[in-house]
């Protein structure tokens, strides 16, 4: 099954913390650019959104192409992003969550730190 | 592994649930430890404003880990309709935030709410959270050439942490308050919100 994703974890000040590219499908050599700066782009959408609402999944909140952008906002307004072709609602819901669990742990540590240790949770979006 | 133990180790910190766990933690050894907290940081300064920030600067660090882990907790809200499933629920309104502050995170630190809530009359953007005795004030004293310090600033700091984070920048500040027929003064904790709080506020109607 080909997929393609790409997501990032924004601070609260508009910092991105984490990074990753996951897909199985053969890339563009820009493509990994391509899907950062749409996912840049719908930081605008993302803030007048989150007020709007007291949800924190936000799901297809942006378009481009045949790639929907995902977004999960945590109570510290902390936004993880996600940008994939347009599939299950509940299993990018459920991988938010499990994010969202590992990010509050690693927010003990140090606030707005980078994370390295949630590469292998993007196999769940493999699965998915 | 010598004296085999009941809890379970964990070797990564990350694997570990975040569940609620044992919820009491002795109140003599974190007087202990806060009267140190204290007691460094006056070594450190040589005047009240400066130890005052200092305390509200540690507050801080605790409010903004707690905010996220306590709505992560926080799985049941009162008007939830009963279709939805276990959604967390962020605080997009002010009074949303200050009864979260005033109920939620003052019963999981202090094992009890915050006495009252109150909107200050003068102006309109001053909130204020009442405590006969603060917990942390318990086992201090302050002496007379010290003035109006009061280590509630630690307490100040961690409602400016939970603020903070969750979108509403205030001013937080710990005081005094003398009550007739008691001994000892209220502490009050002033919270005066940024124009920009009020804006979205009045925005989102």
């Amino acid at each position: 099954m080909a997929t393609t994703a790409s997501f990032i974890i924004v601070s609260r000040n508009d910092i991105p913390i984490y990074e990753a590219e996951v897909g199985s499908a053969t890339k563009r050599e820009d493509a990994a650019q391509l899907h950062q700066f749409v996912l840049h782009a719908a930081l605008d959408i993302v803030q007048d959104l989150a007020w709007t609402t007291s949800a924190m999944f936000l799901k297809n909140i942006d378009r481009f192409n045949d790639l929907v952008v995902s977004v999960y906002v945590t109570a510290g307004h902390t936004r993880l992003m996600l940008l994939h072709d347009s599939r299950n609602d509940d299993g990018i819901k459920s991988f938010f969550q499990e994010v969202h669990e590992l990010y509050i742990k690693v927010n003990f540590l140090q606030l707005g730190c980078s994370v390295h240790v949630l590469v292998f949770h993007l196999s769940i979006v493999e699965k998915n | 592994m010598i004296g085999a133990s009941k809890i379970k180790q964990y070797s990564n910190v990350l694997e570990k649930p975040l569940s609620k766990g044992k919820q009491e933690v002795s109140l003599s050894a974190f007087a202990f430890l806060f009267s140190e907290l204290v007691q460094y940081n006056q070594t450190q300064v040589d005047n009240i404003a400066e130890l005052e920030r200092r305390l509200e600067d540690a507050g801080y660090a605790v409010g903004a880990r707690c905010l996220e882990l306590l709505c992560h907790r926080e799985k049941c809200v009162m008007f939830m309709p009963f279709w939805l499933s276990q959604g967390n629920r962020r605080e997009t309104r002010l009074l949303g935030i200050l009864s979260f502050v005033h109920s939620t995170v003052w019963k999981v630190l202090f094992g009890k709410v915050a006495d009252s809530l109150e909107k200050g009359t003068e102006h309109e953007d001053e909130y204020m959270i009442s405590e006969k005795e603060l917990l942390v004030n318990r086992f201090i004293s302050i002496p007379k050439d010290m003035g109006t310090f009061n280590c509630g600033a630690f307490v100040a700091g961690i409602v400016r942490g939970v603020l903070d984070s969750a979108g509403f920048p205030a001013v937080v500040t710990a005081h005094f308050v003398p009550m007739e027929g008691q001994q000892r003064p209220r502490t009050t904790i002033l919270i005066k919100f940024a124009e920009e709080v009020l804006r979205r506020e009045a925005r989102l109607g």
